[in-house]
């Protein structure tokens, strides 16, 4: 009998906060300016300088723990990682050890149907480093260090995931919940939200811990599957083949789609972590959570139930509408001014999308509005314009700026429900197709659609389409 | 005319503002005075690590100038001062006596130095002190070591031993140093002058080169307790960029001095008066005990029970903390860099192996090993547990008493050279002033006489938490009491 293994995973996620300013400096945090033009001496860790916490940080932290269940300690510390490299300028990264900002928490995730609760360990404040480059020179090294001092927030889970599926399932909800706060642009290539993950394997209904592997450098959520997948599967085969899992540090590497081993446990940093004295403890108040509490919007799992409740949607639309707070608040605009929710939903997610997608526009700036939207859909449902020639009228709209109403006088699109207009147009159709008329009559039925298309056409798609397949269908039975 | 020129130097920082506002003297003439003082005594001395000529007679200009227009800033205008070289000074090479730093330029002001600018004062040289503020007796010093002024084979305290010997030798009229675990109070008692450790909190520590963060203060050094005074209410108070200064106003702490001790409680810690103590310094302590309850106060023994772990907890506390901070001079972004390594690893071990001496080479790994995964506990937690009780201790004591009165060092200035190979022996100067800076209350140093050899003994003045205008008190009474502070080296 064969052995049937499951993975046990736990996922570390690194979120950049989308301050203004540094951690614990008054520099920009602004990405992508030139190397060093974003630094001060206390970011760049000259001697005696001094770290000075920033409270939106903070604040955004306790945000992000309250939205994901969190305790609260109303006593923070902050701690020094200590460990050497160059891009990392203080020999000493400040961040949370004992006593993080929020404690046991929890996510939900939906996989094939079933929920899953997956445990939050910690919420913690931390600072990025820099970057070190190595290019433009010869064996000589840069460091850029614009990045030092941006304050990011650790999210440490309890080893509750199985599966890779749950993994990216959990990132992918876990970022909606971090836009959802505007507290991370959840920009996982660009390295704003980063994934670490704690892997191990142990035969299936066992309730003992296997060694783990800790697999680093999933930058988007394709990569997290795929690599806990390889993970997962290379455990069990070194199992399988009588082998031991060794206690390791390991890179995704996307472009051969394996796991490679980086450092080994005797490698592994001791980071000497204490209580960071430039610091004074941090005293978070029941006012102050009150207060961020008070600031909560209503999150993506909320806003899912709601929407297939208040709105009678199919699940597959309330998830795709509330991917993104814009998404599902220009959904909810769109049917506030008079659409129908279902009408809605197919449009936005279908055309508006296809749309924006075209032109790389986020919906908060979509050049049509959702009333205007909603305005075009009751053209559509009052029969003054067909569905087909709606996505026309909608293109223009897209490009132009105008409305509905305006497009469809302009371009001469409203809908022919002119019953004597359409006999004529028919009539002119069977005269100039005598034989396949006869075809038709003769029994081959499936010439319908031929006629429809040729009436079309000859209306230049304006035809009502329920009102031409009734006239049709009579005037084909002769 | 030039007699008063010639002598200039050997004034106090409240006289030369004095006469300096009357205009019988100019900021220039105080600083001219200083600056060929500075060439009379530096070459035995060795106070200085660098002088600033050029800065110090351009800012006494524009002090003069000021003046002149009736805009002067108050009493610290155009005063020549010393600086210690662990204070980040703008444009001014700031190296904390070592080679590791040598070269470093800071491009911004610690906060106090900025104060002082605004205040008008004039700097005349970065002094010297033991590497990174790690020693008692400057002779940690990569560059330099420094001679006691009252007898030039003697240290003369440390690690700010250069601006206690630059104040003690009237090569300026006050100082500014660090104390973690006595680096103002035992020069300045080795060097027959005052020095304070302020409340921590009180001044602002940005811009001052950590050595142990937690314990850090800067304070002044000067030649009597007013200057003293006058120099703390220039540089304490709040500031933005230092997350653990008190924000508290700065009282008037002149106004305190006169006010004397009749009713104050004095304490007398049974635990400060030990064996191996040098006889001379015992009692010329207890002298000065019966002198100030000669003047009203009244004297009471208390007990700091837990005094004898202070070392200890203080070697773990400090260290470890020493062990971070100084994790930053890597030979990556500025200072020294080791030449010929061959790899990252080989970079870090190369540059710190060559740029820090031995002593700071010793604190780092004893603060990396206190640290360490599985040696935390038994270390690092159990000294911050010894460092709560030993701030229990004062905080029981302060119930009776208003300040407390002990020795500042066990001995006289011992010779240069008599503790260098004995690491132990050298951190037992520290025996009675480490405990205030665990408990990080305010203590004050000044002359109470002097040994049969002719060497000055200091008297420490301890108080409560802000308690400096108490302590300010104590000691002005009894100075103007007794005038050891009058007395110069003969040199």
């Amino acid at each position: 009998m064969t052995t049937r293994y499951e993975a046990v995973i736990g996922l570390e996620v690194h979120a950049q906060l989308l301050t203004r300013s540094k951690n614990f400096c008054g520099c920009s945090t602004r990405f992508g300016k030139m190397p060093n033009t974003q630094t001060c001496p206390v970011c760049i860790g000259m001697p005696g300088v001094l770290p000075v916490l920033n409270r939106t940080a903070v604040e955004y932290a306790i945000k992000t723990a309250l939205a994901l269940g969190c305790a609260i300690t109303p006593h923070g510390r902050f701690a020094r990682k200590n460990y050497f490299y160059p891009d990392l300028p203080k020999g000493y990264q400040i961040s949370q050890y004992e006593l993080p900002i929020g404690t046991m928490g929890a996510l939900e995730i939906v996989v094939g149907g079933e929920v899953h609760r997956i445990g939050i360990t910690r919420v913690h404040l931390e600072e990025d480093a820099g970057k070190n480059l190595h290019e433009g020179g010869d064996g000589v090294s840069f460091v850029d260090m614009n990045r030092c001092g941006v304050p990011l927030m650790e999210i440490v889970s309890e080893p509750d995931i199985r599966t890779a599926e749950e993994a990216a399932a959990y990132m992918r909800e876990l970022r909606s919940i971090l836009r959802y706060l505007e507290v991370c642009d959840g920009n996982m290539e660009q390295g704003s939200l980063r994934c670490d993950a704690n892997v191990s394997i142990r035969p299936e209904g066992s309730a003992d811990l296997g060694v783990k592997a800790e697999v680093k450098n999933m930058n988007s959520f394709k990569f997290v599957q795929k690599a806990l997948e390889y993970e997962i599967a290379r455990q069990i085969r070194v199992i399988e083949e009588g082998g031991r899992i060794v206690q390791e540090t390991r890179l995704w590497d996307p472009d051969q789609e394996i796991t490679v081993s980086m450092r080994s446990k005797e490698e592994a940093h001791d980071y000497r972590y204490f209580p960071e004295p430039d610091l004074v403890p941090l005293v978070i108040d029941e006012a102050w959570q009150e207060e961020v509490r008070r600031t909560l919007p209503e999150l993506p799992a909320a806003k899912r139930e709601r929407f297939v409740r208040q709105y009678a949607l199919p699940k597959y639309d309330a998830d795709e509408l509330t991917a993104t707070a814009s998404t599902a608040a220009s959904f909810e605009a769109t049917v506030k001014a008079g659409a129908s929710p279902k009408a809605a939903s197919n449009w936005i997610m279908g055309e508006i999308q296809r749309l924006l997608n075209l032109e790389s526009i986020a919906i908060e700036a979509c050049p049509v509005s959702p009333e205007r939207l909603a305005e075009l859909l009751k053209r559509i449902e009052d029969g003054t314009v067909s569905g087909k020639l709606a996505k026309t009228v909608l293109e223009a709209m897209f490009k132009t700026g105008k409305d509905a109403a305006a497009i469809i006088a302009e371009q001469g699109l409203t809908q022919i429900s002119d019953t004597a207009a359409l006999e004529r147009a028919i009539a002119e159709v069977l005269a100039r197709h005598q034989k396949e008329l006869v075809e038709y009559r003769a029994g081959k039925e499936k010439l319908f659609g031929f006629f429809v298309g040729q009436v079309m056409k000859a209306t230049q798609g304006k035809a009502n389409p329920g009102l031409l397949n009734e006239i049709l269908k009579k005037r084909l039975a002769g | 005319m030039k007699m008063t020129a010639m002598s200039l130097h050997t004034i106090t920082i409240h006289e030369a503002a004095v006469r300096l506002a009357r205009k019988e003297i100019s900021s220039v003439d105080l600083t001219r005075a200083v600056l060929s003082r500075i060439e009379e005594v530096e070459p035995r001395i060795r106070a200085y690590l660098a002088l600033l000529p050029e800065d110090a007679f351009r800012t006494a200009e524009a002090a003069d100038a000021r003046r002149r227009q009736g805009k002067a800033r108050g009493p610290l205008d155009g005063i020549p001062l010393a600086i210690k070289d662990n204070l980040c000074t703008r444009g001014i090479e700031t190296t904390c006596a070592s080679k590791i730093l040598k070269g470093f330029v800071p491009p911004y002001d610690a906060t106090v130095i900025g104060k002082l600018r605004a205040a008008g004062a004039v700097f005349v040289g970065k002094t010297n002190m033991d590497e990174f503020a790690m020693g008692s007796s400057t002779e940690n010093s990569a560059f330099q070591q420094t001679k006691n002024p009252w007898a030039q084979d003697r240290i003369p305290g440390g690690s700010s031993g250069g601006s206690a010997a630059a104040v003690a030798a009237d090569a300026c009229l006050g100082a500014l140093g660090s104390d973690t675990g006595g680096s103002i109070r035992q020069p300045a008692a080795c060097c027959g002058i005052v020095g304070l450790k302020p409340t921590y909190g009180r001044v602002s520590r940005y811009g001052l080169v950590a050595f142990a963060s937690s314990l850090d203060q800067i304070g002044p050094l000067a030649k009597d307790v007013e200057d003293t005074a006058l120099l703390l209410a220039a540089i304490g108070g709040h500031d933005s960029k230092d997350s653990t200064s008190a924000d508290l106003p700065v009282p008037n702490y002149r106004a305190a001095l006169a006010r004397g001790v009749k009713g104050l409680k004095v304490g007398i810690p049974k635990e400060y008066f030990v064996e191996g103590m040098d006889p001379s310094v015992e009692a010329a302590v207890r002298v000065a005990v019966r002198t100030i309850e000669g003047l009203g106060a009244e004297a009471v023994e208390v007990s700091l029970p837990h005094t004898e772990y202070a070392i200890a907890a203080y070697y773990i506390l400090a260290t470890s903390e020493a062990s971070s901070n100084l994790a930053r001079y890597d030979g990556i972004k500025y200072g020294f860099r080791a030449e010929g390594a061959k790899d990252l690893l080989d970079l870090y071990q190369k540059t710190r192996s060559e740029g820090f001496g031995a002593e700071v080479k010793r604190r780092i790994m004893l603060g990396t090993y206190s640290l360490s995964a599985g040696y935390y506990e038994a270390y690092y937690r159990k000294a911050q547990q010894v460092r709560t009780l030993i701030k229990g201790d004062f905080d029981r004591a302060f119930e009776r008493v208003d300040v407390i009165l002990t020795p500042t060092a066990p001995t006289p200035a011992f010779r240069l050279g008599e503790k260098v190979d004995d690491p132990l022996q050298m951190y037992l100067s520290d025996i009675f002033t480490i405990s205030v800076n665990l408990a990080g209350i305010p203590a004050l140093s000044l002359p109470c006489g002097f040994s049969p050899e002719g060497l000055p003994i200091g008297l420490q003045v301890l108080g409560k938490p802000f308690g400096e205008e108490t302590i300010f008190r104590t000691a002005c009474a009894y100075e103007q009491a007794t005038e050891w502070y009058r007395r110069r080296p003969p040199l």
